[in-house]
């Protein structure tokens, strides 16, 4: 993260793995982090609960979908396709098929996180975008583990209060889009794989041919399946430089 | 039960199956160097297309909102100072608030 790497002299590169120094940090920053993220993130999800009332789900449905499938994505796919007149089908096979973009993340955090017979099933709940991008910007693995969990619960928190406040039209009250906090969801993600592609050029390239395959074909697909697609640029850069970083990369 | 709750329960049991499977993966598989670069590069992919499908897109159209833009402006130029990341987010959503209450928007 910005933070630690520019604090501790750190080399930038292969930020997650390595193992060595922690960083002389007063504050436990992957807290802090992490539950600023939770919170600022979180509030959003006063927007979804609103807009699940509004396509005709119930407040407890709207809840139960914030409390169990926990994936903002997937939930505003299902609430969109009810409001818009879809079939319910279509709605859940479309969440579902953005939820596999957790599935992704999850083939990486494994190895950091290594959760263990029933952990695995509740850290398994928090591997979404935020929880993602907190973990891997940390220095070590502790403190990877540390961002996970402060993010995990401090956003999943927010998001379940949010949807019940948004489902009972808290929304009215006031919009978080006046506070700028449509800006922190894409500005964090920014800012968290910043080091990443400050470190390596087939991360910038990877990272730039993402950008491109998402916005280029935002309007002709699905809202959410760019995003998914935008994985092929990861497959791209996974064959043309195989094993970069893998030196450095084991533990 | 009615069909929406069973809507509600599918999409909560498939989202949670999704997230489940990525962490189950055999660590053998992931042995290869090439398997394991896509999982390395597969979260800034994700995370690189998701920030600028946020920033510059409303639904399936393009939305260049000025106040969030410029927020996104922002939060490079306190990246490129080295700026710690609350302050990133801090400077971002300020600037998009600012303008906001500006009545730009």
């Amino acid at each position: 993260m910005p933070a630690q790497t520019t604090d501790s002299e750190l080399p930038p590169s292969d930020s997650t793995e390595a193992p060595t120094a922690t960083p002389p940090t007063g504050a436990p920053r992957p807290v802090r982090d992490g539950v600023t993220l939770g919170l600022a993130v979180g509030v959003s999800g006063i927007a979804f609960g609103a807009a699940a009332v509004s396509s005709g789900l119930s407040t407890w449905q709207a809840c139960a979908l914030s409390l169990l499938a926990f994936t903002g994505a997937s939930q505003f796919a299902l609430a969109g396709v009810m409001a818009s007149g879809g079939s319910l089908l279509a709605g859940t096979a479309g969440a579902i098929l953005l939820g596999s973009r957790n599935t992704l993340y999850g083939l990486r955090l494994a190895d950091i996180l290594r959760p263990k017979g029933p952990r695995r099933l509740l850290t398994a709940l928090g591997v979404i975008d935020e929880t993602t991008a907190m973990t891997l910007a940390q220095p070590d693995l502790a403190s990877s583990r540390t961002a996970f969990k402060a993010t995990f619960w401090c956003l999943y928190l927010t998001w379940n209060l949010a949807t019940l406040g948004g489902a009972l039209g808290a929304g009215r009250i006031g919009s978080p889009q006046a506070f700028g906090l449509d800006v922190v969801g894409p500005a964090a993600f920014l800012a968290l794989i910043w080091p990443r592609l400050k470190a390596g050029g087939t991360e910038r390239l990877v990272a730039l041919a993402a950008v491109a395959l998402a916005l280029g074909t935002s309007r002709v697909l699905p809202v959410g399946v760019p995003v998914i697609l935008a994985a092929t640029a990861a497959l791209a850069g996974a064959l043309a430089s195989p094993a970069a970083d893998d030196s450095r990369a084991s533990q | 039960m009615s069909a929406t709750w069973i809507a509600v329960l599918a999409t909560a049991a498939g989202c949670y199956a999704l997230k489940l499977a990525g962490l189950t993966v055999p660590q053998r598989l992931l042995a290869s160097p090439r398997v394991r670069r896509f999982a390395e590069l597969v979260p800034v992919a994700l995370l690189a297309a998701l920030s600028a499908v946020q920033a510059a897109t409303s639904g399936q159209e393009f939305a260049l909102d000025p106040a969030r833009l410029a927020g996104m402006g922002a939060a490079v130029a306190a990246l490129l100072l080295r700026a710690p990341f609350l302050v990133v987010i801090v400077v971002a959503a300020g600037t998009a608030a600012l303008l906001r209450v500006a009545g730009i928007s």
